[in-house]
């Protein structure tokens, strides 16, 4: 017998790194939420790598973190350890990556979920939608409870018809053995969802006690104590470190003697995986001549043994993951303690996506996470964060929130998926932005925290702190323009020092700090310093006013991209009634049904000349209603 | 209103003696004026027409006679400044004085964009709005495939060898930043992006280099026309330069019986020498011998090869086809109207592959396979013009130099030592413009090119 059990602004399925953000940013944002998840002892859970952050991905976290979501400050209450990768390179590719400790995150952020006012946390397996009039207005659970509301998130993951594989074994589930979703998949594919199949797979973990770690490298966190979020402020010191081992011609000579038996190589047509997250199978077989490859040994937290075997992902029989994990050095006593296994999954077919997130076919529906096709937490959380804003603004009558391809990663990543859909996990790399030195890890508040704020996810303390750090890179940014260096002698030794030729006449201070080897804290020593400037600033300002070039020159194109956007495409537009529109473009818009003329020429097969004819058609539209 | 100034070659190019190059936006007159040797356009009435000259900017020669059309706005075909240059002096300088108004700021229009204009400042009614969309498609589609058609083949394997260097380079880059722990890969040092973009580089600009010389255009492929007496040879350049309106000229410093016939055939300029001398003998290789013949004939870049459809294949011919062994040379089989005597299998055996094209010039049948099957041996490279690689087209040309202008970025960003992720930028954009010669923008290349370059797993 169905019940009624109750009625929600936005219902989130789903505790994963998606549902997180979705039901923390709507109930912040003033709608009651509802987060249904089949195990309440499995929030957040980190079912492949321990570790967040990377390039790009790192990047993502910080953006999250600028407009109010909660993924970084819960990683920086339970890294185990934190690394600034890509020090050496420039101030737009280097991104923060944490080694997270799984069970302390799952803890802290089931209690950040629980103290959020507006948001109801409860168990339940979700089996379908309920629609009416075509509109998705709640969910029925296995358990017959009816919950009714105005917007509902899909943040199923991997979950839906998920299968494990390993060796010739496979039997239905979701992650680590929890329940699959099979009915809610059936149930999207009855509403007339596109759906795809991809796969993702793990590498087995080893009990601690059993490595031998003199035979590997160590590799520790950073000395310096940073975090993700904007707003940390105490930081943890006590790091733990990493390993790092290699495969060799045994591991490979067992993993090609047995590749017959590995589920993805039996020959049965599987789901796709990931071009950058191989298993170690793939990377023997595509790239045989590679006598090595790396192993990394992450800690899976403070208060367990267990150990994450990164590099080794594998869908081999049980037997051979023991002997193939023997060959490695400081492996060779390890003792498995969870075997590696590929998972396949369905997915939705991104295009079929609004850049809010919400379905195209069924409004009040929204999807975000791993069901639209990407893989990787952040990729996830954001996601997760953006359909939770715009579910939320939908039921309170607000404007929605889509960030473009210059503002954010967030944006690039929900172009990519909306206009261009996958067909593998995507995975954001910082190669996909076209704006990457606008998509620093160190400006994300100065780009974000403003949209936050308007979103009421930032609070006013904040807001304010980000408006003086503002005011104060401009200033001294000013400031460092009209102090003229003299070519005296501290500043002569001081650039000797620093391998640069010497001054011949005066210059600004600001035109001294464009030259590559100068740094800001160079600077300070031969002008008078403004010891009351936070490190944060100055390092913005040092930044800023080094690229400024480069900068330049990427927001004159991000102008041009701009104009584009600009010109909006009505959501009643008839692409039949456009002639000279091209076939193959034709059917590509009126699938995807881009909002502006910019990301209708994203779309691979429409071609520039569609693009000028779709202009020419706009204008005509408009010409048209004003002679009306 | 459109803020930048467009300019064209609006004649069908090699289709008439007159070709006109159309400027319009805002500084039209005033990228003209400043070119332009006669009156001071600026100050001139609307719709007039001035005679003058057109001056190179860099050498301060005279490019070309023209005569200079100026209509201000609003009353043009664009509602915009638009300023008409009509050129005399062939293609050539046709596509000199467009490089020039290039080079002066003007932007080379798109297909169909002057209409555009037209209509968007609504100098076209609603009524042929459906119009003017399908003239900018059916405009966009035949540039696209004349300008892939009229691309050199060896232009575009060296477009692409290019460009693939570049990308690799870029995915070395790429992969140091997104899998910085990945240690199977050297770290890209400055120097090796030094050499790197040094090399593409130096193969763009000569590449420029030629395109400015224009050195086959302005030369004409050495064309040389053979057959035995009274096959039709003297009809066949007749026809060629008829058809093509060729420009004849007397070369200084020869004798005055030596003729060159220059013609255009479908954008492939002919030199029609008369080093066979196909005038004064009609029988070169009883004249001079196989040997010297072939001598003469090594030197020309194409051969047409008359035979006569009426008379049985001859000692004669087997002679000449001995003679163009091995050369580039197109057979024609004239005279099909008559009935025929020809062995034509053994004629296809004779001739290696080279095509075999059948007219009748006595009333001009065939003439436009003959055309085709030129425009098709020189379009595909077959033709070898010694290590020269044709740039003739002006957006190519136009692409090519801003391809070259990001890699010079991209190198002074290297010589400020500024990290490789920003140089990388730049780098990234010449691939792109070099991308648009060869009609590839696929942005996917990238991402393949990482995964298939270097096994990542973290």
């Amino acid at each position: 017998m169905v019940y009624d059990a109750g009625h929600y602004d936005v219902i989130v399925i789903g505790a994963g790194h998606a549902g997180c953000e979705a039901g923390v940013a709507a109930a912040r944002m003033g709608a009651k939420t509802l987060m249904l998840t089949l195990n309440l002892d499995m929030i957040a859970f980190m079912p492949c790598n321990p570790s967040l952050g990377g390039p790009a991905k790192g990047i993502v976290v910080r953006e999250i973190d600028a407009l109010g979501g909660v993924m970084a400050k819960v990683i920086d209450k339970t890294y185990i350890q934190m690394r600034m990768l890509n020090t050496g390179k420039g101030p737009a590719v280097r991104a923060l990556r944490a080694q997270a400790d799984k069970p302390l995150y799952i803890r802290e952020m089931k209690k950040t979920l629980e103290n959020e006012e507006n948001l109801t946390l409860r168990q339940g397996m979700v089996d379908s939608l309920i629609i009416e009039d075509g509109v998705c207005k709640g969910v029925l659970t296995e358990t017959d409870a009816a919950y009714h509301a105005d917007t509902v998130i899909m943040t199923t993951g991997t979950f839906m018809r998920g299968k494990v594989l390993m060796g010739d074994l496979e039997y239905e589930s979701g992650p680590n053995n929890q329940r699959p979703s099979i009915k809610l998949s059936e149930n999207l594919e009855e509403l007339g969802f596109e759906i795809t199949r991809f796969k993702t797979g793990t590498p087995p973990r080893v009990n601690s006690h059993t490595i031998d770690y003199s035979k590997t490298e160590i590799q520790p966190g950073d000395d310096v104590p940073q975090g993700f979020s904007y707003e940390t402020t105490e930081f943890i010191t006590d790091q733990i470190p990493c390993w790092l081992t290699y495969t060799n011609e045994f591991t490979h000579q067992i993993i090609n003697d047995n590749l017959g038996l590995s589920a993805m190589y039996s020959g049965m047509k599987r789901g796709t995986g990931p071009r950058y997250c191989p298993s170690i199978e793939d990377k023997i077989v595509r790239f045989n001549d590679k006598p090595r490859h790396q192993v990394f040994l992450e800690p899976e937290g403070r208060e367990t043994e267990e150990v994450y075997v990164q590099g080794l992902s594998t869908s081999l029989p049980e037997s051979v993951q023991h002997e193939m994990i023997k060959t490695v050095p400081g492996l060779e006593n390890a003792e498995i303690m969870r075997a590696g296994y590929a998972i396949e999954y369905d997915a939705v077919v991104p295009t079929q996506l609004w850049p809010t997130l919400e379905t195209k076919k069924i409004p009040g529906l929204f999807t975000a996470g791993q069901i639209n096709g990407t893989s990787g937490y952040e990729e996830a959380a954001a996601q997760g964060m953006m359909a939770g804003v715009n579910a939320a603004a939908k039921v309170l009558g607000k404007d929605p929130l889509i960030l473009d391809r210059s503002q954010a990663y967030i944006g690039v990543l929900i172009d990519d998926l909306v206009t261009k859909g996958t067909n593998e996990p995507y995975r954001l790399l910082t190669s996909r932005a076209e704006y990457r030195l606008l998509l620093r890890h160190d400006n994300a508040d100065l780009r974000l925290t403003e949209t936050g704020y308007k979103l009421g996810l930032i609070t006013d303390e904040r807001y304010q702190k980000y408006v003086e750090k503002n005011r104060l890179v401009e200033q001294e940014k000013k400031r460092l323009e009209k102090i003229i260096v003299k070519a005296e002698e501290n500043v002569q030794a001081m650039l000797q020092e620093a391998n640069a030729t010497p001054l011949k006449d005066a210059v600004r201070a600001s035109d001294l700090l464009k030259r590559p080897e100068i740094t800001y804290a160079m600077l300070e020593t031969v002008i008078e310093p403004d010891n009351t400037l936070p490190l944060v600033v100055k390092e913005q300002v040092e930044i800023q006013i080094k690229y400024e070039g480069y900068i330049k020159k990427a927001n004159e194109q991000v102008e041009r991209m701009l104009k584009m956007e600009d010109k909006k495409i009505p959501d009643n537009l008839d692409y039949d009634d456009i002639s000279g529109i091209a076939t193959e473009a034709r059917e590509k818009l009126k699938k995807v049904r881009p909002l502006s003329v910019g990301q209708a020429s994203r779309i691979s097969g429409v071609n520039p000349s569609d693009v000028s004819i779709l202009l020419v058609y706009i204008e005509q539209g408009k010409i048209a209603r004003i002679a009306n | 209103m459109e803020t930048d100034t467009i300019t064209a070659i609006s004649t069908p190019i090699g289709e008439g003696a007159i070709a006109i190059v159309r400027l319009s936006g805002p500084e039209a007159i005033k990228i003209a004026n400043d070119l332009f040797r006669g009156k001071d356009l600026e100050s001139v009435d609307s719709h007039t027409i001035h005679y003058g000259k057109i001056i190179e900017p860099e050498t301060n020669e005279v490019a070309e006679e023209v005569m200079v059309s100026i209509m201000r706005a609003p009353k043009t075909f664009t509602r915009e400044d638009v300023v008409e240059i009509n050129c005399h002096g062939g293609m050539v300088a046709v596509n000199r004085v467009l490089e020039i108004l290039l080079s002066k700021g003007a932007r080379l229009a798109e297909p169909g964009e002057f209409t555009k204009r037209a209509f968007l400042n609504g100098r076209i009614d609603l009524s042929q709005a459906e119009a003017v969309m399908d003239l900018i498609r059916a405009k966009t589609d035949k540039a696209m495939s004349v300008a892939l058609k009229q691309m050199d083949g060896r232009l575009s394997s060296l477009i692409s060898r290019l460009r693939q260097e570049l990308l690799e380079t870029v995915a070395h880059v790429e992969v140091n930043i997104d899998y910085p722990e990945y240690d199977d890969v050297e770290e890209m040092s400055h120097e090796m992006m030094r050499k790197k973009t040094k090399e593409v580089h130096d193969e763009i600009e000569q590449l420029l280099e030629v395109a400015k010389q224009g050195k086959i255009l302005r030369e004409g492929l050495a064309t040389a026309i053979i057959g035995r007496p009274n096959v039709g040879k003297s009809s066949l350049m007749n026809t060629l330069v008829q058809e093509n309106k060729a420009i004849v000229t007397e070369v200084a410093g020869t004798t005055r019986d030596i003729i060159e016939e220059y013609v255009n055939v479908r954008g492939v300029p002919l030199k029609l020498v008369d080093t066979a001398g196909i005038r004064d003998t009609e029988d070169i290789v009883e004249k001079i011998g196989v040997e010297r013949s072939r001598k003469v004939l090594t030197e020309s870049d194409l051969i047409l090869f008359v035979l006569n459809n009426n008379e049985a294949l001859s000692d004669e011919d087997i002679k000449l086809f001995k003679a163009v062994h091995g050369l580039e040379y197109i057979v024609i089989i004239n005279k099909t109207d008559l009935p025929n005597k020809l062995n034509l299998e053994k004629v296809r055996e004779l001739a290696e592959g080279n095509p075999v094209i059948s007219t009748a010039l006595i009333n001009e049948a065939g003439v436009d396979e003959l055309e085709a099957a030129i425009a098709q041996t020189f379009f595909a490279g077959d033709i070898d013009t010694g290590d020269l690689t044709y740039v003739s087209n002006v957006r190519h040309i136009q692409l090519l130099k801003q391809a070259k202008k990001a890699l010079e970025d991209a190198m002074a960003s290297l010589e400020m030592s500024m990290p490789l992720d920003i140089v990388q930028i730049d780098v990234t954009r010449t691939w792109e413009f070099l991308g648009e010669i060869i009609g590839d923008t696929a942005s996917d290349s990238l991402i393949d090119q990482l995964f298939s370059q270097f096994c990542l797993g973290k």
